[in-house]
């Protein structure tokens, strides 16, 4: 069970950009990151901000959303970068090989529900949701694990 | 002069299964076959392109079509001078299938094997179709990607600038299942704009404000859907007239913003007697786009080459023409020639791909 834990006002695109840049400095490898929201609510650009943050060579960041996963190696390990928009089976998960990047990587994936049972239960859930103003979202994050605490300590401050 | 070279090429990507035979000489090049399995039925119901089915169906499809691509080239498999594949970028999974493939006929022939960038296939196609002379700029707009690159060689790629967020073809999908249009999104928002307005809704033109041949259509796609829904909350749904009202608009946004930047990719292309305007992926099948390019390129005195659709999506002739030329200039692949899911074809620039500083807003 996930429990509501930390709410956060990101007023412009550039106030996410901040967020996840300091949510990637705080990440290792075995994190799990489920981002979630409608589209166009800025889960690909949090994830970029995020992922470009950390790497060693600036590359490009394109949307997984055809290839599914793309992997990165960056200065904290590597990132697995998921969308699962377009799976349907729980089954083409495990051949994505997903499951076992869970152990072996800081995994960012978008439109986590097609993860169904296979959600790792140590997993820190961002929920992005779009407000009035086209450009402010609003950002929650759940978990579980204890670990998270720590973890996020002065993340939003 | 050498001799003509005949390749096999296998493209496995994205959502197609391929395979041909390109032969070519120093003045021209001739498809002896080219045989596509497409998977859009098997993809239909899904909203898109479903990555491990296709996978699978890369697997069991590649040696048939490999096999058709001989019979129809009326061609043994010895009477192959090089096996050309498509190793990246693309679904894992499916650029895997097509490598293994690749290298078991490679042993079995003692062929050499050619590891070709599904992008510089695309790239390279107006020289198969069409003879264009080197320099050329190319609108490659396909899958994930969309850029403008000046093309001076086989292996010879600038990248003027391109999209920093979603691809348009991506734009197309994810407006499509948003009002509630079939997948492919492509055609369904074309035909679904024939009959919209315009000017009913007012999408913005992300980037135009900006110099550079970048562009962005992640902020259009949520300017789209927050139309959608204040339409729905007012309206209780959406009609077919909003339906085809907002494809047009949205339609009407990405054209113009592709054809200014292209007029802007035009300007970075050196002034020559025979500029080539070239376009080639499958959103170049949209006849508003396809319009709107042609008239750029006749604003600057240049010719416009837009390959036979059939050519312009995935397909293997492409990737056996692109080794074809390759071949000439560069040693084969061995056998630990790997999949690669990203593979830029200009690593001179800098990343553009998710760099925007203030994201996706226009």
């Amino acid at each position: 069970m996930s429990h509501p834990a930390l709410t956060i006002h990101l007023q412009d695109a550039e106030a996410t950009d901040q967020i996840a840049r300091a949510l990637g400095q705080r990440l290792q490898v075995g994190d799990v990151v489920l981002l979630q929201g409608p589209v166009g609510a800025g889960k690909s650009h949090f994830a970029r901000s995020l992922i470009r943050s950390l790497l060693k060579e600036p590359e490009d960041v394109p949307s997984p959303t055809f290839t599914l996963v793309q992997t990165y190696e960056t200065v904290s390990g590597a990132i697995w970068h998921a969308d699962l928009y377009r799976l349907s089976d729980i089954q083409e998960v495990e051949e994505l090989g997903l499951v076992d990047a869970f152990e072996t990587a800081i995994c960012l994936i978008e439109w986590p529900d097609r993860l169904g049972t296979l959600t790792p239960e140590s997993a820190l859930r961002i929920d992005l949701v779009n407000t009035d103003d086209p450009d402010e979202r609003v950002l929650s994050a759940e978990w579980s694990d204890k670990k998270w605490e720590e973890r996020l300590e002065g993340w939003s401050a | 002069m050498p001799p003509a070279r005949t390749i096999l090429g296998l493209e496995s990507s994205c959502d197609d299964t391929a395979a041909a035979i390109v032969r070519v000489t120093d003045t021209d090049a001739t498809i002896l076959s080219s045989v596509v399995a497409g998977q859009t039925d098997l993809h239909a119901s899904y909203g898109g392109v479903v990555p491990e089915i296709a996978a699978r169906a890369h697997a069991e499809k590649l040696d048939i079509c490999v096999e058709q691509a001989l019979t129809q080239a009326k061609l043994p498999l010895r009477a192959v001078d090089a096996i050309a594949v498509t190793s990246g970028p693309g679904l894992i999974g499916g650029v895997v299938s097509g490598v293994m493939c690749a290298k078991g006929l490679a042993a079995a022939t003692g062929k050499p094997l050619y590891g070709v960038n599904h992008l510089a296939g695309h790239a390279l196609t107006p020289r198969l179709t069409d003879q264009t002379p080197y320099p050329y700029l190319m609108l490659l707009v396909s899958g994930g990607h969309c850029q403008f690159l000046l093309v001076s060689g086989p292996d010879s790629f600038s990248r003027l600038g391109g999209t920093i967020d979603d691809a348009p073809g991506e734009a197309f999908d994810k407006i499509a299942r948003l009002i509630g249009l079939p997948q492919p999104g492509g055609p369904a928002i074309e035909t679904a704009a024939l009959k919209g307005d315009t000017t009913r809704f007012a999408f913005p033109r992300p980037l135009l404000d900006r110099p550079g041949c970048d562009m962005s259509f992640s902020g259009l796609k949520t300017a789209v859907l927050r139309t959608r829904d204040a339409l729905i909350s007012t309206q209780q749904g959406l009609t077919r007239q909003d339906q085809s009202d907002l494809a047009a608009g949205f339609q009407a946004a990405v054209v113009d913003v592709l054809i200014e930047k292209t007029r802007r990719a035009f300007a970075a292309y050196p002034i020559a007697p025979n500029r080539t305007l070239c376009v080639a992926g499958g959103v170049a099948a949209n006849m508003a786009i396809r319009a709107g390019l042609e008239t750029i390129a006749k604003q600057n005195e240049g010719t416009f080459v837009a390959p036979p659709l059939a050519l312009c999506t995935d397909n293997a002739a492409m990737i056996a023409y692109a080794a074809a030329e390759q071949m000439q200039k560069r040693d084969p692949d061995d056998m630990t020639l790997s999949a690669r899911p990203r593979w830029p074809l200009d690593t001179n620039q800098p990343a553009m791909l998710g760099s925007g500083k203030k994201g996706a807003k226009a």
